[in-house]
């Protein structure tokens, strides 16, 4: 029987504001299978963006295992998993988060400096990102020259040039008209489909939870269904 | 796309912001150049002064004179290599304002001791069979357009009356550190007038320099000599020359210590500018950092990134008040009275140390920047609206 890609397994977090401990997840277990689109829902405050952050290795549970094609994240110091998450992650954000005084292009290449790609093959990689979502032509637009829609997909392109296994997603459709959102959803729905990639996606809208495969809503820290 | 392009970009992302940072930290460093030379040109006298002469002069006080008679006697000391001798004879040249040395000098000697004075040979052949010709500095020369053959009338003052002198010989200083504005003449041409005209102080001469073969042996030297002429009607005060130079600044001291701390302060006000300018733009670049670290960029690249950053815009300031600084001295010059400082110029270690200040200003004003873009967590980072 062949593993389930990732494995979160009784993850407990809290943070400690002042002496007072404040619960956000609680025995939080959970199998995602590689390929899988799914979406996390439920109110704010329910833990729904820990749970991302954590599965996507920018944050520590404080107690608990996340086994990710194999590797426990929970046990990799910060350098290793700044190269984990380099390797392994693309990051689509509610704000695009694209560096204002790069191009697209420019924004898209960023993570690929991290890689052993060489120049003339990381603005291959980079141009052919911007290609996969559309934006070829608009590869030496600032961001300021973009609407929210292309930044969002310049910001999808950048998340899938190094050619992540996961892509976490948290609202990305959150800032974008119902027209543009449609474009990102159909966008990431394609890159499930055919690139077979295993996006996480954290939204309140319902619309953007029907186009996952599956849903699992959190409420006070707990996994419902 | 190299990290270094973001580097650059980031610099200037606040062009206002940046522009005004280059130019605060430009003015600063062209300030504290500027003092610094001034102060070097202070202590260029001290700066010049070779190890291994000897300044004898009288023990109560430099304007008393000594007997011409003592020079043999020191002569014979061992370790004394040669001796010479000078008289300052000032006078007034044009106006009073005109300010240079005027020396009258054992010309037999005074040359062979002071060898950074660099005069032609065939002009020294000239000075010294004619018994009124003078040497000058060849920034004198230029001053006041003399050339070979020109007379220098002066109205004496030290020596009352009135001298003329012809200029037989312009010198160029070895180096930067030599004042190019000394005139020298026969001190035989005024014993001569002085025995007709001042009988009284015939055989008086200013100061003797004594130069001796081992710099180590200065200070015995300089006792054996203020031993030998102990107890007489004129006891000698010897030294070494950098003593003698230092004594006239004594009196300057507190003015060129307040200058020369400024100047350093002027370094701490460029780390506060520059400090001030990182700290706001990590700040409001916290989410861009938590970006890129959650990208997978490490400790390192963002110190590039931030001391970089920090580092370029002090450098840029740096070089552009190095750069205005040259035009600043020669103007501050030019604004001075002639000859108040015969030695004016950027000593390449102020160039140095703006450069290094440059350095370690960008370095310091990127710790605490860095420091908090570095421990900041992701998450916080992702949730800071700046």
């Amino acid at each position: 029987m062949v593993a389930p890609f990732i494995q979160v397994q009784e993850i407990y977090k809290s943070y400690q504001r002042d002496s007072l401990e404040i619960p956000v997840l609680r025995n939080i277990n959970l199998e995602i299978a590689e390929g899988e689109f799914i979406a996390f829902m439920g109110p704010s405050g329910s833990g729904k963006t820990t749970l991302l952050n954590l599965i996507a290795g920018i944050d520590k549970p404080t107690s608990g295992k996340i086994l990710i094609a194999g590797t426990d994240v929970t046990e990799l110091n910060e350098s290793e998993l700044a190269v984990w998450r380099s390797r392994n992650v693309g990051f689509i954000f509610q704000f695009y988060n694209l560096i204002p005084v790069l191009t697209a292009l420019e924004n898209v290449e960023l993570p690929l400096i991290l890689t052993p790609l060489s120049k003339k093959e990381r603005r291959a990689h980079a141009e052919m990102a911007l290609a996969v979502v559309g934006l070829a032509e608009r590869m030496h637009h600032y961001p300021r020259q973009l609407s929210g829609g292309q930044e969002q997909r310049v910001a999808i392109a950048r998340a899938i040039a190094t050619d992540p296994a996961i892509l976490v997603a948290d609202e990305p459709t959150g800032d974008l008209d119902k027209a543009s959102a449609e474009e990102v959803l159909e966008l990431m729905d394609r890159l499930n489909r055919e690139l077979n990639k295993t996006i996480l996606m954290v939204t309140h809208d319902p619309r953007a939870a029907e186009r996952a495969r599956s849903t699992r809503n959190l409420d006070k820290g707990e996994l419902n269904n | 796309m190299e990290l270094v392009r973001l580097l650059f970009r980031n610099v200037l992302r606040h062009k206002l912001r940046g522009i005004l940072t280059i130019v605060g930290v430009g003015v600063a460093v062209m300030a504290f150049a500027l003092l610094q030379t001034v102060v070097s040109a202070w202590y260029a006298g001290v700066e010049a002064s070779a190890a291994n002469r000897l300044i004898s002069r009288h023990a109560v006080s430099f304007v008393f004179p000594l007997p011409l008679a003592y020079r043999d006697r020191i002569a014979q000391i061992p370790g004394v290599n040669k001796v010479t001798f000078a008289s300052w004879f000032s006078g007034v040249y044009i106006d009073k304002n005109q300010f240079f040395a005027r020396l009258a000098v054992d010309s037999d000697t005074f040359f062979d001791v002071y060898s950074e004075f660099l005069v032609p040979p065939e002009q020294f052949e000239v000075f010294k069979r004619e018994r009124n010709a003078a040497i000058i500095g060849s920034d004198i020369a230029q001053r006041y357009n003399l050339k070979l053959g020109d007379i220098m009338p002066i109205e004496g003052d030290v020596f009352p009356g009135q001298w003329e002198f012809v200029v037989r010989g312009i010198y160029e200083p070895r180096d930067q550190t030599t004042d190019p504005t000394t005139m020298m003449f026969h001190y035989k041409y005024l014993e001569e007038r002085v025995r007709q005209e001042m009988p009284q102080r015939a055989g008086d001469i200013g100061w003797y320099i004594v130069r001796i073969d081992d710099p180590d042996n200065s200070a015995a030297i300089s006792q054996e000599i203020d031993k030998l002429f102990a107890n007489s009607r004129a006891e000698t005060k010897t030294e070494t020359e950098r003593a003698f130079q230092q004594s006239f600044l004594s009196a300057a001291s507190a003015v060129i210590t307040a200058m020369n701390v400024m100047s350093f302060v002027i370094i701490g006000i460029i780390l506060l500018v520059v400090g001030n300018t990182m700290i706001m733009s990590a700040r409001e670049r916290t989410h861009e950092f938590a970006v890129l670290k959650a990208l997978g960029f490490t400790g390192g690249q963002l110190f590039f990134l931030i001391a970089g950053e920090s580092i370029l815009l002090s450098l840029f300031g740096s070089a552009l008040g190095l750069g205005v600084t040259f035009p600043a001295v020669a103007g501050f010059e030019t604004a001075l009275p002639k000859g108040w400082f015969p030695v004016f110029y950027i000593k390449p270690e102020t160039v140095a140390i703006g450069c290094a200040a440059g350095l370690l200003v960008g370095v310091l004003a990127a710790i605490i920047p860095l420091r908090r873009v570095l421990t900041t967590r992701i998450v916080e980072g992702l949730r800071h609206v700046g």
